[in-house]
């Protein structure tokens, strides 16, 4: 159902949200950028609607809702062990259709791939998930070359101007807050037809290859950008697609036999990825490394999930730092292979 | 023709003589090496209508005008009108060009408008810094630089003020990638190390640099809110003892070391050698006389330090000694 109201009775609804949800969302943080005096926007917990970065598409992907960068999976004693509980206040969490669509290959990973995963599962079950509209194409995504521009597949949708807010509700559990019917907001929100705006052409197009031959493997563009790559990992810490961690046993210092096992993101790209017992790895230089990562987002999953990993949102090509593009690369792949 | 020249005057309105006679140069300053390209334009014209057409850009990073006619002075000092104004440098009298010459320009590498490692903006301190202490006719240098890596080489000045960030560790958002590590065994000075995947600093070794914030893929590591600096005194280059500059204040902030600055300009006053020449005396040698102790009873007056602020308790140049 969609609604239209006033931004100060949007604003009045938020607080009534967060009596019920935390709410997640991309925000500036001022000053916390890379390089002195400049920002970065990523995920936090807001208290109003105007802490929320609606234009600028966050720098680091809504992922850490779901996987945090830190996870403790259970505390250990020298005989027993024990899973930390969440909290009990259920999420909403603010991302944009690009990561919707990243959402689902989260699922793929931790839900639809043998066993489920416990700690995703239930902080996913505890979530619901606000669209944030895209009127104009963020600078690098390339979402309608992955076809991840559109979706419907939101609980609540909310278009935020100065003076008004529209929103589309499919979530019913979320629909007593908008509802002129109910109690909590009939002063407030009028019935209109609401639809999320969705950018139908980027600035970047990308052309995945139509196939991957066995040579791909050793084409020399790998070695032409594993040059330049330092293997610093942003790539892989900004994407909403790549879910990889290793596991940390912490024993505590001052009792060793206590302590904790904690899963942490890790990169394909930084060094310790592949080690094994022995001090053997499987990808020691950084082109073998960027190669399996390309290949990763735009074939490998696929074979295996019957939809692409990449959704195309960007962030890589915006962060890395030694400006290796992941678009040129796929799309200089796909023109030989024509 | 006969000249009628009051040189000292010249001098101090910034103008030099040269070694050649009746021709001298008229020294533009800009603080922090800042400035609009249209001043460029400005001074192209006043080389090639008063000078021989050549801009020295000058070592401490203002333009130098050769080739002029020291009779032109005043003709010239109305073209410099607008430069003086749009770098904003205090003058006594509209177009009576630079009211003083002995504090030079105040400069400074390019900070963070650009460079990736700085900690600050170079030219708005510098700018402020000039707008505290100009006019003024004892000599005093003064330059910035960005982070550590020291660029200007502000070392080598009675003032160096060096850009410092308190690095901010969040662990929970550290993946223990060890870049951080890296960056500072490499690039600066191995102050940090893992314990239980989680990142320690030694505090007493760390430079504030900021080499672990640029490094950090994930934001575990932020730059402080509050900016901090390094405040190096008394280098200097010349004749009888150069040296480089000693920490005098580590973790300090802009406020104070304004004040500082100001309050060396008393202690200068005070303790002077009444007979230098020309009423030019490096502070360092002042310094060398009255003994440090009574310097820094001075240019701590009235300053209140940030509680965090490290003081040095001592200093002792070294250098080389030709005297």
């Amino acid at each position: 159902m969609g609604y239209q109201m006033p931004r100060a009775a949007a604003n009045r609804l938020f607080k009534r949200l967060l009596e019920h949800y935390d709410i997640i969302a991309p925000k500036v943080f001022t000053g916390e950028g890379c390089f002195s005096d400049t920002d970065i926007v990523r995920y936090g917990k807001v208290s109003s609607l105007s802490e929320i970065e609606f234009e600028k598409k966050s720098d680091y992907s809504f992922k850490e809702a779901l996987l945090p960068v830190n996870e403790t999976l259970f505390y250990f004693t020298e005989d027993q062990t024990s899973v930390p509980s969440i909290q009990e206040k259920k999420r909403l969490v603010f991302l944009r259709s690009c990561e919707l669509h990243a959402l689902r290959r989260l699922d793929t990973i931790y839900l639809d791939n043998g066993r489920e995963d416990f700690y995703y599962k239930r902080l996913r079950e505890k979530t619901l998930f606000v669209l944030i509209g895209c009127p104009e194409s963020c600078d690098t995504g390339f979402c309608v070359s992955m076809g991840t521009n559109r979706t419907d597949s939101y609980d609540l949708y909310l278009n935020v101007s100065p003076e008004t807010v529209w929103a589309d509700c499919r979530s019913p559990e979320l629909d007593r807050f908008f509802s002129p019917l109910s109690e909590d907001a009939k002063e407030t929100a009028a019935i209109c037809q609401v639809s999320p705006k969705f950018p139908d052409k980027n600035k970047e197009t990308v052309t995945l290859p139509a196939s991957f031959p066995e040579d791909i493997l050793s084409h020399p563009i790998w070695e032409r950008y594993g040059n330049r790559c330092t293997g610093c990992g942003r790539c892989n810490f900004v994407c909403p697609t790549c879910t990889c961690f290793t596991m940390q046993d912490i024993h505590y210092r001052d009792n060793e036999n206590v302590g904790e096992r904690r899963r942490v993101w890790a990169s394909c790209q930084v060094d310790g990825y592949t080690d094994i017992a022995g001090g053997g790895g499987f990808r020691k230089s950084q082109s073998d490394r960027l190669r399996f990562k390309v290949l990763h987002k735009i074939c490998d999953f696929e074979k295996r999930f019957d939809h692409q990993m990449c959704v195309g949102c960007g962030r890589c090509e915006a962060v890395c730092p030694e400006y290796i593009s992941y678009i040129h690369i796929i799309n200089t792949l796909a023109k030989e292979d024509a | 023709m006969s000249l009628d020249i009051n040189t000292k005057k010249a001098k101090k309105n910034a103008y030099r003589i040269s070694k050649v006679r009746g021709i001298g140069a008229s020294r533009i300053r800009v603080p922090g090496g800042y400035l609009k390209a249209e001043i460029l334009g400005m001074v192209q014209k006043i080389a090639e209508t008063y000078g021989n057409g050549i801009v020295h850009l000058t070592t401490r990073q203002g333009f130098e005008i050769e080739g002029i006619r020291l009779e032109d002075m005043d003709a010239i000092n109305q073209m410099l009108q607008p430069i003086i104004e749009l770098l904003d440098i205090n003058q006594t009298e509209k177009g009576g060009g630079y009211p003083a010459s002995g504090t030079r320009n105040v400069s400074a590498c390019i900070g963070n408008n650009v460079c990736p490692f700085a900690n600050y903006n170079t030219a708005e301190f510098a700018k402020r810094i000039e707008k505290a202490v100009f006019p003024n006719d004892l000599h005093f240098k003064i330059a910035l630089t960005g982070c550590p890596n020291d660029c200007a080489k502000v070392r080598l000045h009675d003032f160096g003020i060096i850009g410092m960030t308190l690095p901010q560790y969040d662990p929970s958002r550290c993946v223990a990638c060890k870049a951080c590590i890296k960056g500072c065994k490499n690039f600066s000075v191995d102050a940090l190390r893992m314990e239980n995947y989680k990142i320690i600093r030694d505090t007493q070794k760390c430079i504030g640099c900021g080499v672990c914030v640029t490094k950090c893929p994930t934001r575990a590591f932020t730059r402080s809110k509050k900016k901090y600096y390094r405040l190096s005194i008394m280098g200097r280059t010349g004749k009888r003892n150069p040296r480089l500059g000693k920490d005098f204040l580590v973790w300090a902030d802009e406020d104070s070391i304004v004040k500082i600055i100001l309050n060396t300009y008393r202690f200068v006053k005070e303790y002077i050698d009444p007979g230098a020449p020309g009423g030019k005396e490096h502070i360092g040698y002042i310094i060398d006389r009255t003994g440090f102790a009574e310097y820094k009873k001075w240019a701590l007056e009235g300053v209140e330090l940030l509680p965090e602020t490290m003081v040095s308790e001592c200093i002792y140049w070294d250098g080389i000694h030709y005297d």
